[in-house]
């Protein structure tokens, strides 16, 4: 502590100047020392700290900070599989992935978006239905991830856009593969579509599966076999920088793609149903019957699904979807019609089952029916009436009078439950999405649905498929083919085989067989199918005039479904009433009648007449199956 | 067999004192400039891998380190006493071309720093660094020590001129280099404990008020992500998040050389210049990095042990402070990057990629080897 003390001896001067000037010297070199080994001991200490510092780092968190940097340098990425094609039966592509290129746009790596768009417009076209998409992206995912701003650039755009990118940074071209519908609208029900995944998807969705994937299937084929298409997601470990660049791949678990679907369907056979409908909405279902196998589902008017890949534009959806003649609505699958006379063999075979009455009964047509004790009559289409009516002559001729008893003395409950034997009002187990199960009414479902109780008059009317009864397109078809097997009958099925991708191999699905309808005598059978030729081929059936020329035997039945119900004593004059009004047409058959191999339904949509329009277009329908590729001559055959 | 082992041992000790003898006669002190080409060629070393294995720049910091270590022989050249004579011109100099650059300086990453001079330009307060611990050694070598109150009243101008006109530019981290080498200047000088505690005080106190008027945003903002790292992973706190990261993955024995993926992947910044410790250590591990600190410490050591055998004042403040002095660096950037210290621009010194700091660090163990090899002849 001396030594701190202020020194006043340098002042002295005189002969001891000298001595104390050395002894001073000394002194301050001893000071000096003491505080530069203070000095290096604190330089000590410091050095120390950054050590303890470096071990605390280093040695008790090395677990820690190595994990950290591994995370920094690996990421892992998903490899999203290729989606599976689809094929018609015979090896027709009709569903195919495209390369593809996007434009993204990662948001945190963009100043000013504006002004970036503004830029990006000179370079390509971006509609207004883009940016809006853009935008609406934008807010909903992380600014990190690239949104997409355009799809499918053209070649020209890409080569533009390639020279110009690195003024915009943030801006990227992503190549990708995209769905794409060779065919456009032809099977466009049947196939659907695949769209960005939404985020209604994501909560069912196994989102590790789909990471990386970006679009789903959202309706049909697509929908439906979802997880065949899709495959499986694999991974590839990266190291990244810190750009987030990928700099090489330090191991990789390949996805496997999605299986390769092969349909029942013949596209070919597909456009000529189409095709046959002509300018009616409505629909056609065609059936193996021996299997199940959709041969044709057609639902006009069809609409393009390639415009919801990468997302429709609101104008061209809109007008889709606001179109009175509903062209996304598939009719075969979600469309509920009356069946109209169409029921009439089913109802035969019903009421020969449940011993209401045998193959000899008859009745007599006198234009009307009424019930005991009522007033109101149910009047048959042809006003003068049939006479007295057999079993056959109700078929072929389509007495309304002769059902009108058949029903009231079965009951409706028996008719439910003979009815529902061939598929009505309930599924058909179709391996397509979305299939509606129609209305088979019975006193119950009245009570549970309409808290009702049940009428006789409804009961009269469900006779002739009208009142409270509805079917799709494909379970009328669906019972047209149990009738053509006799009751044996079949799921049916869309998919024909499933194909693992790069192999030759496929593997057939074979049709899943129902329970068989229960008709105890056999013979009831011959004279309901029977009764179905002769309205064909005979001079008084209804669809007599398919008959010309005609290289097959065909059973069929005519229907014709009210729309709008007329006043007892009203006239019906197709001419005064508006198109929305006119009855549907409807047409059942199955040829040829000694080895069906084709069973179909018609309905055309306020066709009129179903002799008139629906038979025809069956015919078409027929022709253009049993006619084409000798199948006559090979279902002879076997 | 005794006699040739004791020739070969005087032969030995002969050119030992050849070696020495011709190390006098350049005015160079060996073990200090092994130290300091130890810890250059380990600066290469670890350059190449920081720079992404860039030959270029390796080259142009060998070009450096050649500049620095004949601007450290020449100033070796210099007898103190010369020095000393030369130290208020200097300074005052170097006062004057602060100001100039307040006035006429040009603008480079927000700050006033640099003098255009045409040809190359000059950063004034990287002269202030060493004029400033050569005119504080002056003014106390013919004062009584240890130093009155009015000398340290003077000394206190001395420094703090340098240090308010370095702070307006500003640069604060240089400032306060340049301060503490004054201050270690006074503390040599034998400066009284109560006024060291009592600055200590005052400094403490005068913290906040420090905080609200004198430093910059970007200053506050470095220190309060300083705090708090994890508050802006991705904005200012990035820097210390991933130099902490490398630091500690690299663990005992490190990642070996070539191998730091927190600087080659680009995840560290400024992994060549103010971080490339991180490098260093992700690399090397803490061994790697205890050697580093060790060889650091026997400069400094041998900088001590020059000063103590000074025979007079102003070699003895001068010596001592640059050595303490280049502590400070060593200890201010291995902190700022393990995350002790707040994130200040100072690079690491002798190994960072650069050459303004470089120079001026040789400079300064130009003459403490004038220092070490003058006061012989002085005593005589």
């Amino acid at each position: 502590m001396k030594l701190k003390q202020p020194n006043a001896q340098g002042k002295w001067a005189g002969r001891s100047g000298r001595l104390v000037q050395a002894r001073d010297r000394m002194r301050e070199e001893r000071l000096f020392i003491r505080r530069a080994v203070i000095s290096f001991i604190f330089v000590a200490l410091g050095l120390s700290a950054l050590v303890g510092r470096l071990v605390y780092l280093q040695v008790f968190n090395h677990q820690y900070f190595t994990t950290l940097s591994e995370n920094n340098r690996v990421s892992l990425q998903p490899l999203p599989p290729t989606r599976g094609l689809i094929y018609d039966r015979n090896g027709v592509l009709l569903a195919e992935n495209r390369p593809s290129h996007r434009l993204e746009i990662v948001p945190e790596q963009v100043d000013d978006i504006d002004a970036t768009l503004q830029r990006l417009s000179t370079y390509i076209t971006i509609s207004e239905s883009d940016l809006r998409r853009f935008r609406r992206l934008v807010g909903r995912s992380s600014p990190y991830v690239g949104t997409p701003l355009r799809f499918g650039l053209s070649d020209a755009e890409v080569a533009r856009l390639a020279v110009n990118l690195h003024r915009m940074p943030g801006v990227n071209i992503k190549a990708d593969l995209t769905r794409r519908y060779p065919l456009e609208a032809v099977a466009g029900h049947i196939l659907g579509y695949v769209g960005r995944i939404d985020e209604r998807e994501l909560k069912t969705i196994d989102t590790s599966q789909y990471s990386g994937t970006t679009h789903i299937g959202k309706t049909g084929i697509e929908k439906t076999y979802e997880n065949v298409l899709h495959g499986e997601v694999g991974y590839q470990q990266v190291e990244t920088n810190a750009q987030g660049r990928v700099l090489r791949v330090l191991s990789k678990t390949p996805p496997v793609p999605g299986k390769n679907l092969y349909l029942t369907i013949d596209i070919e056979f597909q456009r000529a149903a189409e095709l046959a409908l002509g300018d009616y909405t409505g629909a056609i279902v065609a059936l193996d019957p021996r299997n199940g196998d959709v041969l044709a589902l057609v639902s006009m008017p069809n609409y393009d699904p390639n415009p919801f890949v990468n997302g429709i534009d609101y104008a061209s959806y809109k007008a889709l979807n606001t179109s009175p003649e509903r062209p996304l609505f598939n009719r075969a699958l979600y469309g509920a019609y009356p069946p109209g006379s169409t029921i009439k063999p089913m109802m035969v075979l019903a009421g020969l089952e449940a011993k209401v009455f045998d193959r000899r009964k008859s009745v007599y047509c006198p234009g009307y029916f009424k019930l005991p004790n009522h007033d109101r009559r149910f009047r048959d289409w042809r006003r003068g009436g049939h006479g007295t009516v057999s079993l056959t002559k109700a078929i072929v001729e389509s007495c309304d009078v002769y059902f009108y008893q058949l029903a009231l003395d079965m009951g409706i409950d028996r008719m439910n439950k003979h009815l529902s034997e061939f598929g009505f009002g309930q599924r058909t187990g179709i391996d397509l999405y979305g299939e509606k199960s129609g209305v088979l009414p019975s006193q119950e479902w009245k009570r549970k649905v309409h808290k009702q109780p049940w009428y006789a008059g409804e009961t009269i009317i469900a006779g002739i498929g009208q009142g409270y009864m509805l079917a799709t397109p494909l379970q009328l078809a669906h019972a047209t083919a149990a009738v053509a097997m006799r009751g044996q009958q079949f799921a049916p099925q869309v998919v024909h085989a499933v194909q693992e991708q790069g192999s030759d191999k496929l593997q057939i699905k074979t049709g899943s067989p129902l329970d068989p309808v229960h008709i105890a005598d056999p013979l009831s059978w011959d004279v309901v199918i029977q009764a179905m030729v002769k309205v064909v081929h005979s001079e008084r059936g209804t669809a007599r005039r398919i008959a010309r020329g005609i290289a097959y035997t065909a059973a069929g039945k005519t229907g014709t479904a009210q729309v709008f119900s007329l006043g007892e004593e009203e006239e019906y004059d197709a001419k005064q009433l508006a198109r929305r009004l006119h009855d549907h047409a409807l047409f059942i058959a199955f040829a040829p009648v000694e080895q069906p191999q084709i069973a179909i339904a018609v309905i055309a949509e306020h066709g009129g007449g179903g002799g008139s329009v629906a038979a025809p277009i069956g015919r078409q329908v027929l022709d253009a199956y049993l006619l084409q590729n000798n199948r006559l001559t090979q279902g002879a055959d076997s | 067999m005794k006699l040739a082992l004791l020739q070969e041992l005087s032969a030995v000790d002969d050119e030992r004192t050849v070696a020495r003898g011709l190390m006098t006669r350049l005015h160079l002190d060996l073990p200090l400039l092994l130290g300091i080409l130890t810890v250059a060629v380990l600066g290469l070393t670890v350059l190449y891998s920081a720079s992404h294995m860039n030959p270029q720049l390796v080259v142009r910091q060998c070009i450096h380190v050649l500049l620095g270590l004949i601007v450290m022989f020449v100033l070796a050249q210099i007898p103190p006493h010369l020095m000393r004579s030369w130290a208020l011109w200097l300074y005052l100099f170097g006062t004057l071309l602060l100001v100039a650059v307040l006035l006429i300086g040009s603008v480079g990453k927000g700050a006033q720093r640099w003098l255009d001079l045409g040809v190359i330009r000059f950063q004034p307060s990287e002269l202030m660094r060493l004029a400033v611990p050569m005119m504080m050694a002056t003014y106390f070598s013919n004062k009584p020590l240890p130093p009155r109150f009015k000398h340290m009243v003077i000394a206190v101008l001395i420094t703090g001129t340098p240090f308010l006109l370095i702070v307006k530019q500003p640069d604060l981290g240089t400032a306060l280099l340049i301060a503490m080498s004054g201050i270690f200047v006074l503390f040599l000088a034998g400066l009284s404990w109560f006024i060291i505690i009592g600055l200590g005080v005052v400094a403490a106190t005068g913290a906040p008020m420090f905080w609200t008027f004198i430093m910059h945003d970007y200053q506050r903002q470095r220190v309060l992500t300083f705090l708090n790292p994890e508050s802006d992973p991705l904005g200012t706190g990035w820097n210390i998040i991933q130099s902490k990261i490398a630091i500690g993955s690299g663990g005992l024995y490190g990642k070996g050389w070539l191998n730091s993926t927190q600087s080659r992947l680009d995840f560290l910044p400024e992994s060549s210049t103010d971080f490339i410790v991180g490098v260093f250590a992700e690399e090397f591990g803490l061994v790697g990095l205890c050697l580093l600190l060790l060889v650091y410490l026997f400069i400094i050591a041998r900088g001590l042990y020059i000063a103590g055998q000074a025979t007079d004042a102003f070699s003895r403040l001068l010596a001592g402070s640059l050595a303490l002095i280049f502590f400070v660096y060593v200890f201010v950037n291995v902190g700022m990057v393990s995350g002790i210290l707040p994130v200040v621009g100072l690079p690491l010194p002798l190994v960072s990629y650069g050459g303004t700091a470089l120079v001026t660090i040789m400079a300064g163990f130009g003459i403490l080897m004038s220092i070490a090899t003058h006061r012989k002849q002085d005593s005589r």
